[in-house]
């Protein structure tokens, strides 16, 4: 993964969600880097260490509460379009809706 | 708060209100033993085929809920699901390890990592990955879960998420915990359905007896007398019919029977507090404690200041009253407060704060930056002469230039004290230049009584409603209102349907409670006439 990671897309984006990346907003980031054949990590800084985010105890042990810059990078077939989808997802907050981010 | 407390009692902190009687039941009792092969593959397939029947039961129930549990189960479905969660598992079996051992190892391997955690969101879903590693272990043994009878105090360390969702509730029973968090998964489910829930008892005692679970004040009685067990039912009988009343003042703005408009705010002891409460319920936060900060190590400014703005952010611009913190007494820090004979009349608020500049110069920053993101107060708790107050205010003055000199974003907050040395409340006069006000109750009844508050063979003479106290209580009121200065009031008392009466013919209007006493207060002041 180091190698082809070097010729990774990658971007950063601030995680906006009330409660940082928690049990629910993880599972959805999981989940869709799982949809996406290339590889994809994120980090909390931008010179890492990168985290592989298609793994639920690998992002959770990550601990980001909110407010922190995601960093992320993906390599190999469509890893722009996974960049930009996982992006997507953290600037919308991970879709959680007011009543749910209180106890998230 | 003014009940004996005799041996038999643990006391520990609400993570659900409501109040349980019943057998104690044993959530800990130890698993039937696993039986290892000695064979490394027939470990490995063992191991991989408990997962997967674990995983198919997961799945079962995660299908059969809904709302906040679903979204819990699912997470630990993902958890379970991924490889690498199992993998050093079935590494170590490789290597010759039996497949239970490995499996707990390489659990507790990550259950620690979350137990270590700072943050307590994270360190509660430990309590998630003990329930994955519990029931993979079950599957492994062939044993299921031991379900207890309806109706029982369900007693341990702590309790998992899906334990909790296959218990039969219907017939009442509560959960006291030992270790346990207000934030786990487990508590949130508790607070959801109304089932009773003490966290942090320390030593629980073993199942059998007939126990007594006080989810209002946080105690748990396991060989209540017959007099203790007939005040339980009453105190019961009145919570029950309190919070049925209760419920439709919550969501209404707090007035007397003739009229009288009362603020109500909260008190929060751990930023997390508040994702448990609509800011519209309430006017703001009348007490903020820092203490939860300086757990073990003293929190640094961007730690403190972070924990500050998430709370100024969540009240919309509803004020938001912080105190400085307010160790010593019976809330030593290791590293900051000093060993005393008399801890309560010793080194202790701001007392220590002003000894320690290093630390309070930390806290007054991260304050003073906290202050731009919303409607912030800060209140010093022990003042007992004005040139404490001054000299607070000063450092605060100090390192506002200071910041505003290195160009960070900062600004000055009303600066109060909290009135509970009776030096304060016996002369007012001598503070007429504070910001504003908070009657610290619980100290003020202890040190004008003396008695402590924390000692059951005088609680008896601990009451807010003793005259003396109410006396001072009133002298306070009436020099705020005369000079125009804020006055609330943010001890137990606040929230206690007893004396919110006395309190408020005392001239107080603006009281501040624990979260889960908001409605009850609401109600009590309902029913008042002044």
């Amino acid at each position: 993964m180091e190698d082809r990671m070097s010729n990774s897309v990658g971007t950063s984006v601030l995680i906006t969600h009330e409660v940082g990346l928690h049990a629910r907003p993880s599972v959805k980031l999981t989940k869709l880097a799982k949809s996406f054949p290339a590889d994809v990590e994120i980090a909390l800084a931008p010179d890492g260490p990168w985290i592989d985010a298609k793994s639920i105890v690998k992002v959770m042990a990550a601990k980001a509460p909110k407010g922190t810059t995601l960093h992320l990078r993906a390599a190999g077939e469509r890893a722009g379009e996974a960049v930009a989808a996982l992006k997507a997802l953290i600037e919308r907050d991970f879709d959680e809706g007011e009543d749910h981010a209180r106890s998230a | 708060m003014t009940a004996h407390r005799p041996e038999s009692v643990a006391a520990g902190i609400v993570a659900s209100p409501g109040y349980a009687e019943g057998p104690l039941f044993a959530l800990d009792a130890a698993a039937s033993a696993y039986q290892a092969s000695g064979s490394p593959e027939r470990e490995a397939d063992a191991l991989t085929a408990a997962i997967a029947s674990a995983t198919e039961s997961l799945a079962a129930l995660a299908a059969s809920t809904e709302g906040e549990a679903a979204d819990m189960l699912e997470f630990q479905l993902a958890m379970l699901s991924d490889d690498a969660l199992t993998a050093p598992a079935l590494e170590a079996v490789a290597a010759g390890t039996s497949a239970d051992v490995a499996w707990r190892a390489a659990l507790d391997a990550e259950i620690a990592g979350y137990a270590a955690s700072e943050d307590e969101y994270f360190r509660a879903r430990s309590a998630d990955l003990t329930d994955i590693r519990d029931r993979v272990l079950r599957a492994l043994a062939g044993t299921g879960e031991e379900q207890p009878p309806a109706g029982t105090i369900l007693v341990g360390e702590d309790i998992t998420p899906t334990r909790f969702l296959s218990t039969d509730w219907s017939r009442g029973g509560g959960i006291a915990l030992a270790a346990g968090s207000v934030a786990s998964h487990a508590a949130m489910l508790a607070r959801a359905r109304g089932v009773p829930m003490v966290v942090g008892l320390g030593a629980v005692p073993p199942a059998g007896s007939v126990a007594l679970l006080d989810a209002e004040r946080g105690a748990l009685d396991v060989s209540p007398d017959s007099s203790a067990i007939a005040r339980f039912r009453e105190a019961a009988a009145a919570f029950r019919a309190r919070r049925d009343a209760a419920a439709t003042y919550l969501t209404r703005p707090a007035a007397t029977a003739d009229g009288t408009p009362v603020r109500v705010q909260v008190n929060i002891a751990d930023p997390s507090d508040v994702e448990a409460i609509d800011i519209a319920h309430c006017d703001g936060v009348g007490l903020m404690r820092t203490e939860f900060l300086f757990g073990t190590v003293l929190p640094d400014e961007e730690t403190q200041l972070a924990a500050y703005r998430k709370v100024l952010e969540w009240a919309q611009g509803k004020p938001v009253t912080i105190r400085t913190v307010d160790a010593g007494g019976d809330k030593p820090v290791p590293g900051f407060t000093v060993e005393e004979g008399n801890p309560f009349l010793g080194l202790r608020g701001i007392r220590l704060s002003l000894a320690r500049q290093d630390v309070f110069r930390v806290q007054i920053r991260a304050l003073l930056r906290a202050a731009t993101a919303g409607n912030l107060k800060v209140m010093m708790p022990m003042v007992a002469v004005p040139e404490e107050y001054r000299q607070a205010a000063d450092l605060f003055t100090e390192e506002l230039r200071a910041l505003q000199k290195a160009g960070v974003a900062a600004t000055m907050p009303p600066l109060g004290i909290m009135v509970e040395v009776p030096s304060v409340a016996i002369v007012p006069e001598a503070f007429a230049d504070v910001g504003f006000f908070s009657i610290g109750s619980n100290d003020l009844t202890q040190y004008v009584m003396a008695a402590a508050r924390d000692n059951g063979r005088v609680a008896a003479l601990n009451d807010v409603r003793n005259p003396a106290v109410l006396r001072l209580i009133a002298n306070v009121a009436t020099f705020a209102a005369d000079r125009g200065i804020p006055l609330s009031l943010c001890g137990d008392a606040g929230g206690d349907p007893a004396a919110i009466p006395s309190l408020l013919a005392a001239g107080l209007r603006d009281l501040s409670v624990v979260p889960a006493q908001l409605a009850v207060a609401k109600a009590a002041i309902a029913s008042a006439r002044l």
